[in-house]
């Protein structure tokens, strides 16, 4: 496994805070969030539902402004999305009015025709979507729109990937397979990735760092290194260790 | 954007939110021969009840559809139909685009812009229970007796409904969409493009085939007051021009047919393949 821990910071999170104002109150959903995420890492952000992450994860890319606090990429604060960092949103971010190919092709307009057709059919080839190109999104199952969206953000050839409890709506097989895809396209094109997950088991086969948070407001309450190698056991020791005592930290007896 | 007008502003979500009774799924009434025979066959009883029912009935209180027939040969032999139909779809298609050109962009700019989407709504509130009909001496007054009045009484009745499908679809573009289109750089040109109008589409269809409902609706009483040509005078001119009430028939089965086949029509656009997600059902409805 490569040592990310020299790598730059590619992600730098000061000081986060978000509030927001609901009928005579203010609720904080953020607090004190400090984090560095380098470049190469794959960071899972963890919390119960409803915590805030999804919140932070908007903040990151440019979505949303935070009540205080900042957020910058490459030493460069972030104000607004950015196609050099792609959110991939539970599926529901396909656009239903284009095809495979119109969807996958829809940040490459700048690119030559001939250029364009060729990305377009590589990212096809790479999330297995051969023979749908002309498909419409409502066409697929949940899990092809999911591989569509991931491969529509892969082909602008982002540093970054946001993903937003990506596999949420999938069927539990389906998630299994597209975690291991997502980790084949991870290791093959190099991105910093934040996925914001309510999974534990998820955090601890996709990361290479688990950031836990609190319930509301958030604050950052422990950050666990997943310091096993891809394709992680998920029988070995090491493993169950580190899945437990993030369920602990959570505070939630595992057993049914 | 996210705010959600007043109810009377989804008037047409209704038809959306239900697909399968508005559209018709195509698994229970396919698109086949077959599918044909039942409403023919309703037609067919119908017009024989009224054959039968007229012919029983001692003081006919309409005619026949025979002599409906009849009527409408004699309005094709003399060349009337031909004008009269004419002169009223030429009526409907200047006002109906002119509202398609005015009340789809004021909606669209009403829904974006938040400030003036508040100003405006009550305004737009209080016109659309004021029937077109209403206009007929205010567009006499401005217009004069003529074609013009008529399509200006076409324009208010079908501009209103557009105006508000258009608010609507706007409303109901997923934040989602607008995102994922930000996040690629998109201008908002761009968006308005390449998100905005695509998104809306679906919708707006719907409210098109509406409003051209709505216009051809209204084309007929414009025609009774306003001028001397058309299927609305047609009607009006057979009454008082010698109490012909099988010319007055045949002119209302006329509007009828000319009606559905306008419909017709606009369903079809509406079954377009890169439409069929906003009438599927799942991806991407609200």
């Amino acid at each position: 496994m490569p040592d990310r821990s020299v790598a730059p910071v590619k992600l730098a999170i000061r000081g986060l805070r978000m509030a927001f104002r609901a009928g005579e109150g203010v609720v904080r959903v953020l607090e004190d969030i400090d984090l560095d995420v380098r470049s190469g890492e794959f960071v899972c952000i963890l919390g119960p539902s409803g915590c805030g992450k999804s919140t932070l994860l908007n903040i990151v890319a440019g979505f949303l402004a935070p009540t205080a606090g900042k957020v910058s990429i490459d030493g460069e604060e972030v104000r607004r999305p950015d196609p050099r960092r792609i959110f991939v949103f539970q599926e529901r971010g396909v656009f239903p009015w284009l095809t495979v190919e119109g969807n996958i092709g829809f940040g490459l307009d700048r690119l030559p025709r001939e250029a364009r057709r060729e990305r377009i059919a590589h990212y096809i080839a790479l999330v297995g979507l051969e023979g749908f190109e002309k498909a419409y999104p409502h066409e697929l199952s949940g899990g092809m729109k999911q591989r569509v969206e991931v491969a529509r953000a892969l082909a602008v050839d982002p540093d970054v990937l946001y993903l937003d409890e990506p596999f949420g709506a999938l069927d539990s097989i389906t998630r299994l397979v597209m975690r291991g895809e997502l980790l084949r396209l991870w290791q093959a094109e190099k991105k910093t990735v934040l996925f914001v997950t309510h999974d534990i088991e998820e955090s601890v086969q996709l990361a290479d760092r688990v950031v836990v948070l609190g319930a509301r407001p958030a604050r950052v309450r422990r950050i666990v290194e997943i310091d096993l190698p891809h394709p992680r056991d998920l029988s070995s020791r090491r493993y169950l260790e580190l899945r437990d005592g993030i369920f602990e930290e959570i505070g939630l007896a595992h057993r049914i | 954007m996210k705010a959600r007008a007043g109810a009377a502003l989804d008037a047409g979500d209704a038809l959306l939110n239900c697909p399968r009774l508005a559209f018709g799924s195509r698994k229970s009434f396919p698109i086949s021969a077959g599918a044909w025979i039942v409403p023919v066959t309703g037609v067919v009883l119908f017009l024989l009840f009224w054959d039968v029912a007229i012919r029983a009935g001692k003081a006919p209180l309409l005619p026949g559809p025979l002599a409906v027939v009849r009527a409408i040969g004699e309005l094709l032999r003399k060349g009337f139909l031909f004008k009269h139909v004419v002169a009223s779809l030429f009526r409907v298609t200047w006002g109906y685009l002119l509202a398609v050109v005015v009340g789809v962009p004021l909606g669209i700019l009403l829904a974006i812009h938040r400030r003036l989407g508040l100003a405006l709504a009550p305004l737009v509130e209080i016109l659309r229970p004021i029937s077109a009909l209403a206009w007929i001496p205010l567009a006499i007054l401005w217009f004069g007796v003529g074609d013009a009045a008529a399509v200006f009484i076409i324009f208010v009745a079908s501009s209103l409904p557009l105006t508000v499908a258009a608010m609507s679809a706007v409303r109901h573009v997923s934040e989602t969409h607008w995102n994922a289109g930000r996040n690629f750089g998109l201008t908002r040109r761009q968006a308005a493009l390449r998100v905005l109008l695509p998104a809306i589409l679906p919708r707006l269809l719907v409210g098109l085939r509406l409003a051209l409902g709505v216009a051809w609706l209204v084309v007929v009483a414009g025609e009774m007051i306003a001028v001397n040509s058309g299927l609305g005078f047609l009607i009006i001119d057979a009454r008082n021009a010698g109490n012909r009430y099988d010319l007055v028939v045949a002119g209302m089965v006329l509007i009828g047919t000319i009606g559905l086949a306008l419909d017709v029509i606009m369903r079809r656009l509406e079954r377009l393949r890169a439409l069929q997600w906003a009438y599927a059902g799942s991806e991407g409805a609200p």
